[in-house]
C-alpha cells in the first residue's frame, strides 16, 4: 500500500512546473515538500472542488501541466466532474485519487461505498487513460511516463489512511490562505497583479 | 414567466463587447435557445457542467488563469451551488457575473414555484448584489454587472427572468 508521503513524493519529483491543486490531507504533504507554493492551490472552504477548479485552470492554460491530487471522499461528493472532465477533454489535466476509503479528517469513518474502483470509473466516462496504483515502486516506475501522455488521465492511488484524531480548525488566517494562493498563481500565471482585495477574508 | 422579448443575440453581443472568454453553464428549459445561439459565436467557449455546483470552480480556476468567464445556471441549480458560493466565490473575491435563470418568475411575485419565490431572498441571504433582465430592453444592466463585479472583487447575479426567444421571434 502507499503512504501519503511517499506518493507526494513522488509526484513533485515529476512535477517540473504544473499547477497543483490538493485537497485534504495531501495538502498536509504537499505543503511540506512543494518548492514551488506560488503554483500551488490547497483547496479549503472549497469542499470536493478540488477537481472543477484544476479543470478551469487546465482550460484556461491549456499549455501549463495541471496536477490534482484529489481525495476519494472529496469525488464521491462531485462524481460528475469526472464526466465534465471527460466531456471537455483538456490534454494538460492530470487527476490523481488517492483512495483510501475512509474520511480521514473526520475520524475515520467509511465512504458510502469504499470499493468504488475510480480509474473505471473515469475511464467510463471518457478519460484518455486511467491506472490504478496499489505498489509504491510501480507508480514511481510509471508516472514519468504517464505525464508524458495526453489527458485527461486519472491515476488512482490505494493509500492507507491516516484518521485524524484532532478536529481541523478553521481560522481567519486559514481562511485567508486560499484566497492568497489563488492571486499568487494568478499573478504567477499571467503576469499581472491585478486580482486586488475583496471577499469574505482579504 | 413575463411578456418581454430577450434575445439570445443580444445578450451575446453584451459578452462580447465585455470580451467573456468562457461561459461555463448547464443548460435549462428557459435558456435553450441561448445555448444554440452560443455554440455560433466563435469568440467564446461553451464549458457544460454536469451539475451547477462545478460551474463556480471551473469559472474561478478559468479566471486564476486569466480568462474572463461568466456562469450561467438555473435558480434550482444555484441552491445546490450554495457551498461553492460560500466558498469559493464570496471566500475568495471572485469577480463572476453570475447568470441565473429566474425560473417561475412574473412581475406579480406571487407564483406556486418555490424556485422563484426563494431566488431573491437567497440572494439577499448571501449578500450578492443583482439585476433582474426581463427582456432586450433591460440589457444596459449587463454591463454594469461586469462593472459591479470588477469594481468589488465579488459575484453579481443578473436574473434572467424571461424565457430567451427562439431565433427569428420579434
Amino acid at each position: 500500500m502507499i503512504t501519503y508521503e511517499n506518493a507526494c513524493q513522488i509526484i513533485n519529483r515529476s512535477r517540473g512546473s504544473a499547477v497543483s491543486v490538493t485537497t485534504m490531507t495531501q495538502t498536509k504533504y504537499w505543503n511540506e515538500i512543494s518548492e514551488e507554493p506560488d503554483l500551488d492551490i490547497g483547496i479549503s472552504n472549497g469542499m470536493s472542488k478540488a477537481s472543477s477548479i484544476a479543470l478551469g485552470v487546465a482550460l484556461g492554460k491549456p499549455e501549463t501541466t495541471v496536477l490534482c491530487l484529489d481525495a476519494d471522499g472529496s469525488l464521491l461528493m462531485n462524481l460528475g466532474s469526472l464526466a465534465t472532465v471527460a466531456g471537455v477533454g483538456p490534454k494538460n489535466m492530470f487527476h490523481f485519487v488517492f483512495n483510501n476509503g475512509i474520511y480521514a479528517i473526520t475520524g475515520g469513518q467509511p465512504v458510502p461505498a469504499p470499493g468504488v474502483k475510480y480509474a473505471e470509473v473515469a475511464k467510463a466516462c471518457g478519460y484518455s487513460a486511467s491506472y490504478r496504483f496499489e505498489d509504491t515502486e510501480a507508480f514511481d516506475n510509471t508516472l514519468p511516463k504517464i505525464l508524458q501522455s495526453e489527458g485527461p488521465v486519472l491515476i488512482e492511488l490505494i493509500v492507507k489512511g491516516e484518521p485524524q484524531t484532532d478536529g481541523v480548525d478553521q481560522t481567519w488566517e486559514s481562511n485567508a490562505s486560499l484566497p492568497r494562493q489563488l492571486r499568487a498563481l494568478r499573478k504567477r500565471l499571467t503576469g499581472k497583479d491585478d486580482w486586488g482585495a475583496g471577499g469574505l477574508y482579504i | 414567466m413575463i411578456n418581454g422579448i430577450l434575445h439570445p443575440k443580444n445578450v451575446i453581443d453584451q459578452l462580447v463587447r465585455q470580451k467573456v472568454s468562457h461561459y461555463v453553464t448547464l443548460p435549462d428549459s428557459e435558456t435553450a435557445h441561448m445555448y444554440k445561439a452560443l455554440m455560433a459565436e466563435p469568440s467564446i467557449t461553451v464549458v457544460p457542467v454536469a451539475r451547477e455546483g462545478e460551474a463556480i470552480p471551473v469559472a474561478a480556476g478559468l479566471f486564476i488563469a486569466g480568462q474572463n468567464p461568466v456562469i450561467s445556471i438555473q435558480n434550482a441549480g444555484f441552491y445546490e451551488a450554495g457551498d461553492a458560493l460560500r466558498g469559493l466565490a464570496l471566500g475568495i473575491g471572485l469577480p463572476l457575473v453570475m447568470f441565473i435563470g429566474y425560473r417561475g418568475h412574473n412581475r406579480k411575485g406571487d407564483t406556486p414555484d418555490s424556485a422563484a419565490s426563494m431566488l431573491e431572498p437567497y440572494l439577499h441571504l448571501w449578500r450578492v448584489d443583482y439585476f433582474v433582465i426581463e427582456s432586450d430592453d433591460d440589457l444596459e444592466r449587463v454591463p454594469l454587472a461586469f462593472e459591479r463585479a470588477a469594481a468589488t472583487n465579488q459575484p453579481f447575479a443578473v436574473a434572467i427572468g424571461t424565457e430567451y426567444a427562439k431565433e427569428g421571434v420579434e
